[in-house]
């Protein structure tokens, strides 16, 4: 089956949009990037609630902090490698310590950044934002969840992560499905393995399902589109009912959302986790596909991890 | 020519600023850690602001028209607890539980456990891009607040400073005044043996700012540079604000051991006498 592809920024910049037109206490600010973020929609629209910082992200997110102490809901935006491990600490201190509301939603995530190379492919950063008390981290797996999930964090009251990528990407969500903060989404239901899904390695993991229904092998297809906090209650149920899980992400496979829900589980099931994800190594220069394949982030590696997952609850 | 305050109101606050003086130095004793020296040469700076020249109102904290103060220096809590409770947004006796377990006065400013507290801050160089922030608020939503910001000077040594000193140019915010308290010291020594600053009125003056040079432990200039900085318009304003570091307390004036330790038992009693002895 062919799916329309779009990128998930495109539908950040259409969610601001018509977030602007709604909510007078919307304020958008970006270091430079807004053309590539798409947060210039919102400034076109409404000049007088857009500031641009500059190409300086640590002040950017102090603005944003002192704007949101004031009652704003503020969007601060950059390439998702800037807008984290380069004012790391301005996020601590002066959002999540006072947790402030204030979304940090970031593009370019990812190895799929493709040409620009290693120095802009950021590997890390839900890593380094789900380590910080008061963090909700969110990957929406395509650009209509993208538009959703922009929706749902500006009714929520407290500090975001939102990790998009630049390419366009399948769209695999149902247009009708709701986006909660902290829900799981089924797919696809499934008895001999779960594959949960991370931004857009979900549409990996549904292909990846149709390769293992050709071998007989049910899969249960997860959207795990927040991160932080867990959808516990689904991971355990997913766990116990089909004893076999892989985590497919666009990360550093030590630390990223794989990690997170091996973590959780360690202590309540007792179940292969594999994770599907970068190694701990840069990246590189190359299109967007060459990369994937290269550092095995394609539906055959979740194939692969998922029958060994298999092996490993039977073993 | 210095704006005029009567002479009653000047020996008000310098009675007030010897108060936080004894308060910083109690509660430093009591906790057995913490930053004297700072809060010190700070003091006359907070005394002005809060017992002066902000509205405020300690029973409507959140009164949205009320002049913000953000201490970037965070390490000198303890003038700052001392002015807020005295300014009576919690009892004078609360800061006696400065650094203990299960406190509301936490080593640095924490926004979310002190009341009047306007932002956490503690690493330094943040609170200027902060207070951009709440003055572009107040600039959106037409309030008539000032903002006040509070840094060091060692802290000018970050970088996300001079960010922020070149986005309040920009936007030509008016509505926010920054005071460096220019105590020439930092932890590993002066500031111009460890990093200089100088010449740091140009600095400021080419990143486009309104520039005022003051003694900073003179109530009266104090005042005035506060009062012209707020009805300059068109630029923000920094009032570079000369200080002696531990000022008060002769044995920790411009000692820079006293940066960041409590005073002992003798020492105590003896900087109690002297501040006493000066009122």
């Amino acid at each position: 089956m062919k799916r329309q592809m779009i990128a998930q920024r495109k539908e950040y910049g259409h969610a601001l949009v018509d977030l602007g037109k709604r909510r007078e206490d919307v304020v958008v600010l970006d270091a430079d990037l807004s053309g590539s973020t798409r947060t210039a929609d919102f400034a076109k629209v409404f000049p007088d609630r857009f500031f641009d910082c500059g190409i300086a992200e640590q002040n950017m997110i102090g603005t944003a902090a002192g704007l949101a102490s004031c009652g704003k809901t503020v969007f601060a935006s950059s390439f998702a490698v800037f807008a984290t491990g380069r004012c790391l600490d301005q996020i601590r201190q002066s959002v999540a310590y006072p947790r402030l509301n204030v979304k940090i939603v970031a593009t370019h995530a990812g190895i799929s950044v493709g040409p620009d190379g290693a120095s802009h492919q950021t590997m890390e950063d839900i890593a380094i934002m789900r380590t910080m008390p008061n963090m909700t981290v969110i990957v929406p797996a395509d650009a209509p969840e993208t538009y959703k999930a922009i929706m749902a964090i500006a009714d929520f009251d407290g500090p975001c992560y939102v990790r998009m990528g630049r390419s366009d990407v399948p769209v695999v969500t149902d247009e009708g499905s709701r986006f909660e903060i902290g829900k799981i989404q089924t797919i696809k239901d499934g008895a001999d393995v779960t594959l949960i899904g991370v931004g857009q390695m979900l549409a990996a993991c549904i292909e990846a399902s149709e390769m293992l229904a050709q071998d007989g092998v049910s899969a249960r297809v997860l959207d795990l589109s927040t991160i932080k906090p867990l959808d516990e209650a689904m991971l355990i149920k997913a766990a116990k009912e089909t004893g076999a899980m892989v985590v497919a992400e666009e990360h550093n496979r030590l630390s990223g959302a794989g990690s997170a829900v091996a973590t959780f589980l360690a202590d309540k099931v007792s179940v292969p986790v594999h994770i599907v994800g970068m190694d701990d190594v840069f990246g590189e220069s190359g299109e967007s596909d060459e990369l994937m394949i290269k550092y095995g982030l394609t539906p055959e590696n979740i194939v692969e991890s998922a029958k060994e997952a298999i092996r490993r609850r039977k073993a | 020519m210095l704006t005029s305050f009567d002479e009653e109101t000047i020996r008000m606050l310098e009675s007030k600023a010897n108060l936080l003086r004894r308060h910083v130095i109690n509660m430093t004793f009591e906790a057995g850690s913490g930053h004297p020296g700072g809060s010190l040469s700070s003091a006359d700076i907070i005394t002005a602001l809060f017992f002066k020249i902000m509205r405020h109102d300690p029973k409507n904290e959140k009164w949205p028209e009320r002049d913000r103060f953000v201490l970037s220096k965070g390490h000198c809590a303890p003038v700052y607890y001392a002015a807020l409770a005295e300014s009576g947004y919690f009892p004078t006796e609360e800061l006696h539980t400065l650094r203990k377990m299960s406190c509301r006065l936490q080593g640095h400013p924490c926004k979310t456990k002190t009341p009047g507290v306007e932002m956490s801050t503690g690493s330094l160089g943040q609170g200027l891009s902060i207070s951009n922030g709440i003055a572009l608020a107040g600039r959106m939503d037409k309030h008539s607040y000032h903002v006040y910001c509070l840094c060091g000077d060692g802290e000018l040594q970050e970088g996300q400073v001079w960010e922020a000193a070149m986005f309040a140019a920009h936007y030509k915010l008016d509505n926010l005044t920054c005071i460096v308290d220019r105590n020439g010291l930092q932890i590993d020594g002066a500031t111009e043996k460890v990093m200089a600053l100088e010449p740091l009125a140009d600095k400021w003056r080419a990143f486009g700012w309104n520039v005022m040079e003051i003694n900073g432990n003179d109530i009266h200039q104090v005042l005035d540079a506060l009062e012209r900085a707020k009805a300059h318009k068109g630029r923000p304003t920094v009032i570079i604000a000369k200080t002696t570091k531990g000022k008060g307390v002769s044995f920790m004036e411009n000692n820079v051991s006293f940066h960041g330790k409590s005073p002992t038992k003798e020492e105590h009693e003896k900087a109690l006498r002297e501040l006493e002895g000066a009122v």
